[in-house]
């Protein structure tokens, strides 16, 4: 493991047995694992170059039990690492070792469904897809669709604030939550929202969204469904450059039209991707487009139209546009195995996720190759090109050399490059502990501080999720001092009335 | 009359905020005031007038972002993005008629702070759903800032969430970053007439459960609906649904839509041109923004929009009152007779029973001044808010009070 974690807390690391115990008169049966083999299955997520071991896993099923379990690790001063499926990409659901790891699998109910008010009501450990199957029967879906929807949690989504490829039209996980239900780290539990679109007060379940897990842990989620569009085609288009289909994206969206999803493949991962699914990719190419436009059928066939027309002024060299649902459907299951099929060409993979301006696209890409001589490393890239969300996929082999080492530091550099041209570390897979020393590329001390004093309104003793997101961790109590500089500051400049 | 700060800079704006922090000094911030007469009345000893902090910095139609100086004037960003056919999807709305001041006068800095949005809440989101980053300075004299400009980002907390709608409690916004669209080619209305309130509410409904991508549900009851604005004898309440798009959508959407409303009555349809104008009407509340009526207080509550009826019938069986229903039934704006609480407690009562959240939008100061205006907060969540207040204004310098006594 490369990334430093907070130092072990080996006073509470001596309790252990003691905290095993009072954990297990909680969460009664077999809601608490202590072996070392039965915690094994929890020691990493979707970022498997890190891993450690948790003190405790604790898997709760009710509310009470979540309050009781904080309350208790609040009073004796023990982290608590929360975790739904364990999906991320950013290691957020990484243990402590002297953390309990807090399980949130066993809520995985759905509580209600309210189609007067368009509306789910779920536990957080209800997988995003089966909000969507909970009520496909009546014609409506829950639009965010991370990739990896078949396992992952609406709670992660929301730790996460998930997209997915139609987030550009339909928004991330924080623009489709209603309301929560949320146990703070004392324990208390506390209501945001409900099925009310807007909360009032302040926006809390903006922030919950997307926090990582450091604020409070999720128990309930109110989701807005939508109905589904009556059709979707896509068109799939070719280009000899990546300048070429980058234009192209710019001009679809200058026309007006915002697709249901765009999304660009460079050479390698087009390659990877075909040998793979066989989709019918052309391979001749250097960039991919996938548009696809969705409404009523009069919609989408006049904008098909647009689209091709622009494509063609983009010198695009192929463009074949789904003249059925199946094809549809394979067009996007090239585009959705990526990962899986860059997985087949290489050991491991880092997958990376800046956003940038759409415009710097041509230059990000020449600077990454540039990067992947320097680094020798294979890079594959995915993009959801609408909304400027770059995924290089990184190759390596975990056994070779300095191959691990080599893969980290080429990936840095892409989100500093991604910061140093006008975008951000993360667009949709979060900080985590695989970002987090790279935060102050975006931000200043002032910056992060402030962010820093939110996390103290919540959980004052810094006990959730410690070592994630922040790269340096300060006491609440330095945080909240003032430095007023009482008589010093004279006010000559400014205008006054 | 209190003393008014007239920063220049975003510098300036620190040096504003330090200096009263120094003297102990609490500060009101205003855009172009358009809004002070919502909220508690201000308690404090100087005016901090970010209205000079003004100009679009960036603006790239194709990326979809825009950055200004938080106190640029709305109107100059909405012309700046029609010449690009595009626009604030959010659609917030101008509160000028409603509180007797002046149309179209507010800064984007106003309309974040105060997290305005309209009609396309149900399809679009409110300015939060747009706010992709800024700069502010906190009630701590520090400069900082958060999220970025780019549409997809999720680097540390989305503090522009938070900051929307807090009403200048936590910061002072000196540069904001958001998100443009493309503004939808052409509209229409289909509308249906008579109906009582609750089958509107049911038709809205059944409206929003169709694939029309209806993106305005609301509903005139025959009280107001004269006071709409259309220029012509309605006789009767007013169910309108808007769709827009592309001319060929709109018009299969618009047909269909039609035909989905039959169970609910003979449908109507509204050009381009009248729908505008309706739904910029119902947008600011123009039924009650008359002249006559502006001594009587006004209630924005948030519900269920199933619930939206049932609630309003709560409230009109025990004062007098008007109500016009927007987001299918989610958003009910009321308007009752003067009382010395405003219909507080009646509103209070029946928002209880319903859920939801409900905000005294017009009402004379003194009123204003003694009794909660924002929905009063359970003791978790009051203890959690003052948390969030302390750490990013620990003195209470910005807005004391606006929101909440004691935040």
């Amino acid at each position: 493991m490369v990334v430093a974690m907070p130092e072990p807390d080996l006073a509470v690391l001596a309790r252990r047995d003691r905290i095993v115990k009072a954990l297990s008169a909680i969460v009664p049966g077999e809601g608490v694992i202590a072996s070392e083999a039965a915690m094994r299955p929890y020691e990493t997520d979707g970022l498997t170059a890190y891993r450690a071991l948790p003190m405790v896993v604790v898997l709760p099923s009710t509310t009470d039990q979540v309050s009781r379990i904080l309350a208790y690790c609040h009073g004796e001063g023990i982290k608590v690492v929360p975790r739904g499926a364990g999906t991320s990409l950013s290691g957020g659901a990484l243990p402590l070792t002297d953390g309990v790891l807090l399980g949130m699998a066993k809520f995985n109910r759905i509580r209600e469904i309210d189609y007067d008010n368009r509306v789910v009501v779920a536990e957080p450990g209800v997988t995003n897809l089966a909000v969507t199957q909970a009520v496909e029967h009546k014609g409506f879906y829950y639009a965010p669709d991370p990739s990896s929807q078949i396992a992952c949690t609406i709670g992660g989504n929301v730790a996460e604030n998930s997209g997915g490829v139609h987030c550009l039209k339909y928004g991330m996980t924080s623009n489709n939550v209603l309301g929560c239900e949320m146990v703070l780290m004392t324990g208390e539990v506390v209501r945001l929202g409900g099925k009310h679109i807007e909360a009032g007060g302040y926006d809390l379940l903006g922030i919950i969204n997307g926090s990582e897990g450091l604020l409070g842990v999720v128990t309930e989620v109110t989701v807005r469904i939508l109905r589904k569009p009556e059709m979707a085609r896509a068109a799939l288009i070719g280009f000899e450059t990546s300048e070429d289909a980058g234009e192209c994206v710019s001009k679809i969206i200058g026309a007006g039209i915002v697709p249901g999803g765009m999304e660009m493949m460079d050479k390698p991962a087009i390659h990877a991707v075909e040998e793979f699914v066989h989709a019918g990719y052309p391979l001749d190419v250097e960039a991919l487009l996938i548009v696809e436009l969705d409404g009523p059928q009069a919609e989408v066939d006049h904008l098909v139209g647009r689209v091709e027309a622009i494509a063609q002024d983009c010198r695009a060299v192929s463009c074949r546009v789904s003249a059925t649902e199946q094809e549809r459907l394979l067009f996007w299951a090239g585009r959705k195995a990526a990962f899986p099929a860059v997985g087949r060409i290489s050991p491991d993979y880092f997958c990376m996720d800046g956003t940038i301006p759409r415009a710097k696209l041509p230059l990000v890409l020449s600077r990454m190759r540039e990067l992947s001589e320097r680094y020798r490393l294979r890079v594959a890239n995915v993009f959801h090109a609408g909304d400027g969300n770059l995924h290089p996929l990184i190759l390596y082999d975990a056994n070779k050399g300095d191959e691990l080492e080599r893969a980290e530091a080429f990936g840095a550099d892409i989100l500093r490059l991604c910061v140093e041209v006008g975008g951000v570390l993360t667009g949709e897979h979060g900080v985590g502990v695989e970002k987090r020393d790279l935060m102050p590329a975006m931000f200043s001390e002032a910056d992060l501080a402030q962010q820093q004093r939110l996390k103290c309104a919540f959980d004052d003793k810094g006990l959730l999720n410690p070592g994630k997101v922040f790269p340096t961790l300060h006491r609440c109590a330095e945080l909240g001092r003032m430095h007023v500089h009482a008589g010093k500051v004279a006010f000559p400049d400014i205008p006054r009335f | 009359m209190t003393d008014t700060l007239q920063p220049r800079t975003a510098k300036d704006v620190e040096d504003a905020v330090q200096w009263a922090l120094a003297r102990g000094a609490a500060l009101e911030l205003v855009g172009r005031g358009t809004k002070r007469a919502i909220g508690r009345p201000a308690q404090s000893d100087l005016t901090l007038d970010l209205s000079g902090l003004a100009g679009v910095i960036l603006y790239e139609p194709e990326e979809l972002v825009l950055s200004a100086q938080a106190g640029t004037p709305l109107d100059e960003i909405e012309a700046l993005l029609a010449e690009r056919d595009q626009h604030l999807a959010f659609e917030p709305i101008d509160y000028g008629p409603l509180l007797a001041g002046a149309a179209s006068c507010g800064t984007i800095g106003g309309v974040l702070a105060a997290n305005l949005c309209g009609p396309r809440r149900i399809a679009a989101g409110a300015a939060r759903d747009h706010f992709l980053g800024f700069e502010a300075v906190s009630g701590r004299g520090e400069t900082f800032k958060s999220g970025g400009r780019v549409v997809k980002n999720v680097t540390g907390y989305d503090v522009s969430k938070l900051i929307a709608g807090s009403w200048g409690t936590l910061a002072a916004l000196t540069t904001v970053t958001i998100k443009t669209l493309p503004r939808p080619q052409t509209q229409a209305t289909v509308v249906v007439c008579g109906l009582d309130d609750a089958s509107a509410v049911r038709g809205m409904a059944a409206a929003m459960a169709t694939s029309c991508d209806v993106s305005g549900a609301a509903h005139l009851p025959a009280a107001v609906a004269p006071r709409i604005g259309l220029g012509k004898a309605t006789g009767g309440s007013l169910t309108v649904l808007r769709v827009e798009g592309v001319a060929p959508s709109v018009d299969h959407r618009k047909a269909a839509l039609s035909l989905a409303m039959k169970a609910f009555g003979t449908a109507e349809l509204y050009d381009e041109e009248v729908s505008r104008s309706l739904w910029r009407a119902i947008r600011d509340v123009m039924p009650f923004a008359a002249a006559h009526v502006s001594a009587r207080p006004v209630w924005r509550i948030v519900t269920a929009p199933s619930r939206g009826a049932k609630l309003a019938a709560m409230i009109a069986a025990a004062a007098e009152a008007e109500v016009i229903y927007d987001w299918a039934g989610g958003l009910v704006w009321m308007m009752l007779t003067p009382s010395d609480d405003a219909g507080a407690a009646v509103v209070r009562r029946a928002v209880g029973a319903c859920g939801g959240q409900a905000m005294l939008i017009r009402a004379p100061a003194a009123t204003r001044a003694a009794l909660d205006v924002f929905s009063p907060l359970q003791p978790g969540l009051a203890s959690l808010t003052r948390r969030v207040k302390q750490g990013f204004d620990p003195n209470g310098v910005l807005n004391p009070g606006r929101m909440w006594a004691g935040v």
